[in-house]
């Protein structure tokens, strides 16, 4: 119905009423443009924001790359990363190198190190992601239940959020590799172990994070407003206080795969990892590679460059996510 | 579980001796409030004017319950309909908030959340007092926001905080606190966040509003403009006490207390000669002195006299039903000008 008067009046003649006319088309569409396609939100403003920063552009690259060989990897791979392809090349002090059958050359066991490589970014995927949902899911919960607890007040509530916070400086007063490295310890050598050990790592950071976030922001003038109004408690916490508690802690958890992920490669490297030592993984392969450190140093490299340039991608993405989200740049 | 609160004679709201005491621990208590009394008909419009510190929002924030539970200590009544609001318990007083008595705050980009869209915020009141559907509270919360002049609600309703405008906010914070046709709405400097253009719509939006839906209306301000323009009846507060208690007219007529006679010279004049120094209070309201000690003004009064020292001054009667406290009114003063914004 706008767009009917600009169709109708014939445009005036020269480049400039073409243009014109052009123009009057736009706003047309623009005014027929249904608003929820028009209103921009604040994830898509933040994701606008992410699209213009390099480093958030390089960051989400590298995991990207990543999380493609992860899907995709075990099933392009030259060869099988178990399979002793070569086992008849290996002398005793000489492993092969790179060549056109074997892009970065043999390990000691006669395996083809580029197919090992990308097998193992299965692995490290899966341990990063399974960790940190671990971790946020019991952070987020505990974290939580005792901003929840605080924001509701009461003597009860104080007493819970002190409790579940009191827990939590227990699990923060060990460094977090040592803890995962007990946890893993006492729960034995397996894929699942590890999971759990980083994630039991990474909850108190989640937990601290939300409490806090949430406490800050039940003291909001929205939220005096909400009451003042009649909202019932519950829904003020749920409702208003939670959503805007989110942010810092959806950044965490991104930063949170980066450290999860050398975090499992150490426990791996440490022998706490997969017990079935022939399935190839970062962490394995550097511990591996020890022992020829001397002779073939380049075989410790690999898996060390895919360790610290996957932690880099994630920690760039999240680095900007928090710039992105931050509420001192937002309009 | 709801409460009705009887409709009978009498005020809709009377306070009486309210005060609230902030106590912490290692630190000097403080009387934000200290016996403050005033009544509220229904329909009615009154104004509670004063300084930044006077105890303006302290008094809303008590009278609606919304003060922090630990160090603080009310006492005194605020009987609304007949019952003590005071004396409620809190949840009797919040299912009565928001249905009965609503309250508009100050700056309306902070009171809206910012990541929740305006439609859930206003549905919200909807669904919680008037028992709607989600559906049926949508439709009403289009009319509402049509209702407060917001155009394109369906579109509106969908947005988020930061894509209003500031005084497209306050509209949709006014229409949520009249969503469930309150008997009493506190409106606490609901202007002052605004550019003037936009005070004035708001003013008289809320002005259309109690007069369309029978609301009695508190006016929190420090604008003497504002009150001029609205107010049925004016409390002038200082210190935590009503100084000056008058029907609008004969405020602005004849100003009794001194303070008054300031904040109204305090307005700047468009008729003033140029260059002229604009009028100021000496001091600050931190001067004060206790009121055990006498009257709290007495350190900037222009017209301190040694009887102010006597004790603290009572609320003396005068005619028309006004009141002051003050033991040396300037009682003979013709009208002091209000600004040009008085009579918009």
């Amino acid at each position: 119905m706008a767009t009917e008067p600009a169709q109708k009046l014939p445009p005036p003649p020269g480049p400039i009423g073409r243009w014109r006319g052009e123009r009057l088309d736009q706003l047309a569409e623009l005014a027929a443009t249904p608003p929820d396609e028009r209103g921009e939100s604040l994830t898509r403003e933040t994701l606008r924001r992410l699209r213009h920063s390099p480093m958030a552009m390089t960051g989400a690259a590298v995991v990207l790359v990543f999380v493609v060989v992860a899907l995709v990897g075990p099933y392009v791979i030259p060869y099988s990363p178990t399979a002793l392809v070569g086992l008849d090349q290996i002398r005793p002090g000489q492993i092969p190198g790179p060549s056109a059958d074997h892009w970065l050359g043999l390990d000691h066991q006669g395996r083809d190190e580029f197919s090992r490589l990308l097998f193992g970014a299965r692995q490290t995927l899966l341990v990063g992601i399974v960790a940190t949902l671990i971790g946020f899911t019991a952070g987020a919960a505990i974290g939580g239940l005792a901003g929840a607890a605080n924001a509701l007040g009461g003597r009860l509530g104080r007493w819970v959020d002190s409790v579940l916070m009191r827990f939590i400086d227990l699990l923060l007063a060990m460094p977090p590799l040592l803890l995962a490295f007990s946890i893993a310890a006492v729960l034995g050598r397996s894929l699942l172990a590890v999971m759990i050990a980083v994630g039991v790592a990474a909850t108190p950071i989640f937990a601290r994070l939300l409490r806090g976030s949430m406490i800050a922001q039940a003291h909001r003038d929205y939220v005096l407003a909400a009451t003042a109004l009649g909202v019932r408690r519950n829904r003020v916490v749920l409702g208003h206080v939670l959503p805007n508690s989110l942010a810092p802690v959806i950044v965490q958890a991104t930063l949170t795969l980066a450290t999860a992920i050398i975090e499992a490669a150490g426990l791996s490297f440490l022998g706490l990892g997969n017990p079935d030592a022939r399935i190839p993984e970062w962490g394995v392969m550097l511990a591996q590679a020890q022992a020829q450190l001397s002779f073939r140093p380049i075989l410790a490299v690999y898996p060390a460059a895919a360790i610290i340039i996957t932690a880099l991608g994630f920690t760039l993405l999240g680095e900007s996510m928090r710039e992105a989200l931050d509420p001192k740049l937002r309009r | 579980m709801t409460m009705v609160v009887e409709r009978q004679a009498g005020p809709l709201l009377e306070v009486s001796d309210l005060s609230v005491v902030f106590r912490r621990r290692g630190q000097r208590e403080v009387r934000a409030v200290d016996g403050i009394s005033f009544t509220v008909d229904s329909g009615e419009v009154v104004g509670l004017v004063g300084e930044s510190g006077c105890g303006k929002s302290v008094t809303a924030l008590a009278v609606t319950g919304l003060l922090p539970p630990r160090g603080v200590e009310v006492g005194g009544q605020a009987r609304f309909g007949g019952t003590d609001l005071l004396a409620l318990d809190p949840r009797t007083r919040r299912d009565l908030r928001g249905r009965e008595l609503a309250m508009v705050f100050q700056d309306p980009i902070s009171s809206l959340n910012p990541v929740v869209p305006i439609g859930v915020q206003v549905t919200e009141v909807l669904t919680r007092h008037r028992e709607m559907s989600l559906r049926a509270a949508k439709v009403e919360a289009a009319g509402l926001l049509d209702r407060v002049g917001i155009p394109d609600p369906q579109r509106r309703l969908r947005e988020y905080p930061h894509q209003l405008s500031g005084g497209m906010r306050q509209r949709a914070l006014i229409a949520m606190a009249v969503a469930c046709q309150p008997r009493l709405l506190i409106a606490d400097e609901p202007t002052t966040a605004l550019d003037v253009t936009i005070q004035a719509q708001i003013l008289e939006l809320l002005k259309e509003l109690v007069r369309e839906l029978n609301t009695a209306l508190i006016m929190i301000t420090h604008d003497l403009g504002v009150v001029a323009g609205m107010c049925d009846r004016i409390n002038v507060l200082y210190a935590g006490k009503v100084v000056e208690s008058a029907e609008r007219r004969a405020l602005f007529a004849a100003p009794h207390h001194p303070y008054t006679v300031g904040l109204l010279k305090s307005i700047p004049r468009l008729d003033a000669a140029r260059g002229e120094p604009l009028h100021a209070i000496p001091g600050s309201v931190r001067d004060v002195l206790p009121w055990q000690e006498g009257c709290a003004f007495t350190p900037r009064c222009p017209r301190r006299v040694e009887q102010c020292l006597d004790g603290p001054p009572e609320l003396t009667p005068a005619a028309d039903g006004r009141a002051y406290r003050c033991v040396n009114p300037d009682l003979t003063t013709g009208p002091v000008r209000p600004a040009a914004t008085a009579a918009s």
